[in-house]
């Protein structure tokens, strides 16, 4: 073995299958936090060890070590969970964690704040309801995205169930998770004679993600996945995908080898052989991949090293064919579509703006307590978007204005419908007080932010203009800001780089524009652009393509050219 | 009378005959003239030798034997039966002051003149170190004691209920048995100096009156006390005014607690102490608390009150001298000798309901309650009772932060009877001083609460709440000097998040080794309350086998919480571990009391 392997390949390889010593973490009362090593392995589990950071100095004068908690990721192929799945997840968030729901830009649910020793009654409360948080985050396939399309064409049921073929295959096989967190205190007493196909012991060098988006839609935007599978149909039956590989948005500011990077597409592979199709990709990234450097460790950097033309020969060798030329196909938004819609069989479904995914209750906006409400009667379901939407998907006829009534009693009808488009398209990560990774704010800000912008934006008549503003608080990329036709990452608190310039269907990178904007900085900078973009926009034209074409920043043709 | 005892030893140098030479033809009033002066003189040489004489003390035959006997948990047995036999020696008298935790209750017959200092505890109990002759001097093989003169001390704290009871059992009892009372019994309140002071003065003019050697015993000024010699004493009558270093609120946000964490500064005070002692803070009541009795009183705070010599206008009588915050039965006693209140002659004269009346009451509830117009501020200033000194157990070692003395305070506060309620001296602390502010403190040692003498001993430490003051004391003190026995830390409180004081220290203790063991009980974190005698039960076998193998066991708490629930939980270790019976185990805990080997700070 080598000696420079990153700490992470080192611990996995020890972890008896992602065991480590979780157990006497979890049974050490003098600490909320786990052993260091565990705090790798638990978030194969779907966790992450976390610390509110706006306590962190005033903990440590108080002589209390920081005030450790944890997120906890569930996993929901393609973003579909029951009423009675809602119904845990929000008893849950009161019972163990910080009271809300985070819906995430990869379709899933996030609990923040949940101690170390309500983990194993909140993976418990998962499981009642059929649900679980394995490779919720870590080195594996995270939580598989696909469109939301609600109106349940067979062609996006089919392409659902592949996503969820898919995320079954690719969950790692381990037993470690049953036993951790769900019989307790049993331990393993001989060589626990685990099992992982696929993986392997070491799992994968570094995260990988998948996304199935039917066209026109791409709200799971699919370029920023290492595997994006574009469904292909045909007189309304599904043929096939076409498949692009390497995408990835993180990056490291400082290491220009680092780099946010869309997926290249290679070819179409058809409906029977996807799952195949996607074990085989992981396979090449699990053999190929850095496992020495974790900053260099996803596939986008692995095909870049190679060249695509190696690692789409290595692909075919492994399928055992070639891959067909990829299908035509477009798309036309990767934004939610807001409001009622119906369809034939006569169900209803209503997309619900959810500011920064955070499902809460606040005085007048009491939105938590009214989706446990419509949980309480909906028959259809609930389906988180990737853009940090819910949609209640299948409304029975006579429940369209029970549902209607409840939203208006709670206050989200019709306030959340009359934002600005703006504000109903923007994304933003977690970030402070809890995500350790980052610099400066962002969900919490973001909307102080466009309070501000609105008023730009009202000023000149750009209500109804969906452009795409994205906020992280660090470089990883998470609400994916590289894809926002306004993209803005945290760089110090109250500190942000300005990016300019994606495309409004996820098929184009933005480009750095300013750095260190503080928020008078980036009104400063975006009043103009906005403006100019009001007088000077060509019909249909969005703004990303508006500023490209403005000449405000070179358009982002691949990732390598992204800090060009 | 004219051998010297051949039961005791001769000291190197002397032999008997030259003994006898010196002393022929002297009658035993000189002999005994001759005792104290040799004593005067061996008192002199060890003054300015530095080193206590043996031989000098060896030398000293006893005519009117007088034994000064104490018991208590805390120091201050120990200090009025040392002030006792140092007041002795300055009249010429001999004598030996024992623990009672050693002494042998068959010695009792032989004592000619005994002066007992013992305190009171809980539920009127004996100190663990008088339980012994407490049970044999009031069970039935107690002997008849024609030849005893006696007095007792008795030291109490006149807040609770049975003030006193062991001292005056002992008194009772002793009398009984064909004792002489020296002088009356003087039942001492928290503030016990002075009554000490006056009754030692009493007993011994008692006995030097009908002592030959009296006579001769003007040499007073060869008895001088160490601790003359030295800076001024930092005293209760004398503290040091120390500054506020650091004050930090320990609790993490959201929790029910408001424990502080205070660092003062005691650099040119002279002031020592070692872990296990108090720190005694005087505290100043509340402004609000102070109007509030002035205005129940309808008495103006420029009012004039003499205390002792010096007047004193009325609110700053009541702000810095006068207990307000506790209500206690003397104080309503003399209250009512001054109002016809029919009610309040009932609660005094009915136990049952004087308590629950007492419970969450201040001074101002009772002045509001049975007002009257015959206080006068003077008046008043008499029937209140001094304001006491509130001692902490020191949290911090004196060789890891010198010139400081930290604390560990709980603010008390509490809602009755219609008002917002506080502790007078923790919000004292908490409220009124801050970084830069002086607060007036003095050392109060506590005799047995100490670290074992033998560095490589284990101790078991079970604190709760404040009561884990001490045990930072110990770790440090026991991390700095290298210490090699283990040291096992238990503690207690509601919450993990918020109340676990110290834990970024006790971890990297439990890191660096300064501490082998770290166990917690936080109550209120699940369903089932938990508290830390459940942890000494889970880990009985542990327990117990430090146990045998020497180790020292200490619990520092809520004295009615705590103390007992830990002394069950250890008693039913030591059955459960050593197989014994429930009779047995306990037998087994006593003694580990009795050997000092089990020690409570409980408050």
């Amino acid at each position: 073995m080598s000696s420079k392997l990153s700490e992470v390949e080192i611990v996995k390889d020890a972890s008896n299958y992602l065991r480590g010593s979780i157990v006497e973490s979890l049974g050490n009362r003098v600490t909320g936090a786990l052993n260091h090593d565990d705090t790798h392995l638990i978030k194969f589990h779907g966790s992450y060890q976390q610390t509110d950071r706006d306590l962190d100095s005033e903990r440590k004068l108080q002589k209390l070590e920081p005030l450790y908690s944890f997120m906890i990721r569930v996993r929901v192929p393609g973003g579909v969970a029951s009423p009675a799945q809602w119904q845990r997840l929000d008893a849950l968030a009161d019972a163990y964690a910080n009271g809300t729901l985070k819906l995430t830009t990869r379709q899933t649910f996030q609990l923040h704040g949940v101690l170390k020793r309500h983990l194993r009654p909140t993976f418990q409360g998962f499981n009642e309801v059929l649900m679980d948080s394995i490779a919720g985050c870590g080195d594996v396939n995270r939580n598989v995205m696909c469109n939301t399309n609600p109106h349940e064409s067979a062609v996006h049921a089919e392409v659902y169930a592949a996503a969820v073929a898919i995320s079954a295959h690719l969950t790692p096989r381990t037993t470690a998770y049953w036993e951790l967190w769900l019989n307790g205190e049993q331990q393993p007493t001989a060589e626990v004679v685990d099992d992982e196909p696929i993986y392997g012991k070491t799992y994968l060098p570094r995260k990988f993600k998948i996304a199935l988006a039917v066209p026109p839609y791409n709200d799971a935007d699919i370029f920023s996945n290492d595997i994006g599978l574009i469904a292909i149909e045909e007189n309304g039956r599904l043929l096939g995908y076409n498949v692009a590989v390497g995408g990835g948005l993180g990056m490291t500011f400082g290491l220009p080898e680092t780099y946010p990077r869309l997926a290249d597409l290679i070819g179409f592979v058809p409906a029977a052989d996807v799952v195949d199709l996607c074990e085989k990709v992981v396979t090449i990234q699990r053999d190929w991949g850095n496992r020495e450097n974790r900053k260099l460790s996803r596939l986008k950097y692995t095909i870049d090293r190679v060249g695509l033309p190696a690692f789409q020969a290595e692909l075919h060798q492994r399928l055992g064919y070639a891959l067909a030329p990829a299908r035509p196909y477009r798309f036309q938004t990767s934004a939610d579509a807001f409001g009622w819609s119906g369809d034939a069989t006569g169900l209803s479904h209503l997309t619900l703006f959810v500011e920064g995914g955070r499902v809460l209750d606040r005085p007048g906006y009491t939105l938590k307590t009214a989706l446990r409400e419509i949980a309480g009667f909906h028959t259809g379901e609930f389906r988180l978007t990737g853009n940090q939407n819910v949609i209640l998907a299948n409304i029975e006829p006579a429940h369209r204005p029970r549902i209607q009534a409840v939203l208006e009693a709670h206050g989200i009808w019709p306030g959340t419908v009359r934002q600005t488009a703006l504000r109903q398209n923007a994304l933003a990560c977690v970030a402070l007080n809890t995500c350790s990774q980052a610099f400066a704010e962002a969900e919490r800000y973001l909307p102080q932010l466009l309070d501000k912008l609105d008023v730009v934006i009202r000023a000149h008549g750009l209500a109804d203009a969906g452009i795409l503003v994205r906020m992280t608080g660090c470089p990883n990329g998470c609400a994916r800001p590289y894809l926002g036709e306004i993209g803005l990452v945290g760089r110090a608190i109250g500190r942000y780089n300005l990016y300019l310039g994606a495309n409004h269907t996820g098929e184009r990178l933005n480009k750095l524009y300013r750095e260190m904007l503080d928020e008078d900085g980036i009104l400063r900078e975006l009043t103009p652009l906005l403006a100019a973009y009001a007088a000077q926009r060509e019909p249909q034209e969005a703004f990303g393509d508006f500023v490209v074409r403005q000449g405000y920043v070179a358009a982002t043709t691949h990732g390598q050219n992204f800090h060009a | 009378m004219n051998q010297l005892p051949l039961t005791l030893p001769l000291p190197a140098g002397f032999d008997e005959a030259a003994l006898r030479q010196l002393s022929t033809g002297l009658n035993a009033q000189q002999l005994v003239w001759l005792s104290g002066y040799f004593y005067g003189q061996a008192a002199g040489a060890t003054v300015a030798n530095g080193a206590p004489s043996a031989t000098a003390r060896g030398l000293v035959p006893s005519a009117e034997k007088l034994t000064i006997l104490y018991g208590s948990h805390t120091g201050n047995g120990k200090k009025v039966a040392q002030q006792a036999a140092e007041a002795a020696r300055s009249r010429g008298l001999t004598a030996e002051v024992r623990d009672l935790n050693d002494y042998a209750t068959r010695q009792l017959a032989q004592e000619q003149n005994l002066l007992l200092i013992v305190s009171t505890h809980g539920e009127g109990d004996p100190p663990v170190a008088a339980e012994e002759l407490h049970r044999f001097v009031l069970g039935p093989r107690a002997p008849q004691l024609p030849k005893l003169q006696f007095a007792v001390l008795a030291l109490g704290d006149k807040s609770y209920l049975h003030f006193c009871q062991t001292g005056k059992e002992f008194d009772q009892r002793l009398a009984e048995l064909g004792g002489q009372r020296l002088v009356a019994r003087v039942d001492c309140d928290v503030d016990y100096h002075d009554a000490a002071t006056s009754w030692i003065a009493a007993a011994l003019d008692k006995i030097t009156a009908s002592t030959p050697a009296a006579a001769v015993s003007a040499n007073a000024t060869v008895a001088a006390s160490p601790a003359a010699l030295t800076t001024p004493a930092i005293t209760r009558t004398n503290p040091w005014s120390a500054r506020v270093l650091e004050t930090i609120q320990l609790n993490g946000r959201g929790s029910s607690k408001e424990t502080y964490h205070i660092e003062l500064n005691l650099a040119g005070s002279g002031l020592h102490y070692a872990p296990g002692d108090a720190l005694a803070v005087l505290p100043v009541n509340e402004d609000s608390l102070v109007e509030e009795v002035l205005r129940a009183a309808r008495l103006s705070d420029t009012a004039s009150v003499t205390l002792g010599n010096e007047s004193r206008p009325l609110a700053a009588v009541l702000a810095s001298r006068r207990e307000l915050t506790v209500l206690t039965r003397d104080v309503v006693e003399r209250y009512a000798a001054l109002t016809p209140h029919a009610e309040l002659h009932a609660l005094l004269a009915d136990t049952s309901r004087l308590q629950p009346y007492l419970y969450g009451r201040d001074v101002a509830d009772l002045l509001t309650d049975f007002p009257t117009d015959q206080l006068t501020a003077q008046v008043l200033a008499e029937t209140l009772r001094p304001l006491p000194s509130r001692a902490y157990s020191i949290a911090s070692s004196l060789l890891v932060h010198p010139d400081e003395v930290h604390l560990t305070v709980g603010a008390l506060r509490y809602d009755a009877h219609g008002r917002r309620k506080h502790g007078v001296c923790s919000s004292y602390l908490a409220d009124q001083i801050s970084v830069g502010d002086t607060a007036r403190v003095f050392v109060e040692t506590n005799e047995y609460f100490k670290l074992p003498a033998n560095p490589a001993a284990d101790i078991i430490m079970v604190g709760a709440g404040t009561g884990v003051a001490p045990f930072r004391a110990f770790v440090e003190e026991r991390v700095e000097l290298g210490a090699t026995g283990r040291n096992w830390l238990l503690f207690g409180n509601p919450h993990f998040t918020t109340d676990f004081l110290y834990q970024a220290e006790w971890l990297r203790h439990l890191q660096k080794g300064g501490l082998a063991k770290l166990d917690v009980a936080f109550s209120r974190d699940q369903a089932e309350k938990i508290y830390v005698q459940d942890r000494l039960l889970e880990h009985s076998r542990e327990v117990f086998a430090w146990l045998e193998g020497g180790a020292q066991f200490y619990v520092c708490g809520d004295k009615k919480r705590l103390g007992g629930a830990v002394q069950t939980a250890l008693t039913e270790v030591v059955r459960r571990e050593a197989g014994l019976s429930a009779e047995e185990a306990t037998s087994y805990v006593r003694d580990l009391k009795k050997q000092r080997r089990y020690l409570e700070d409980v408050y």
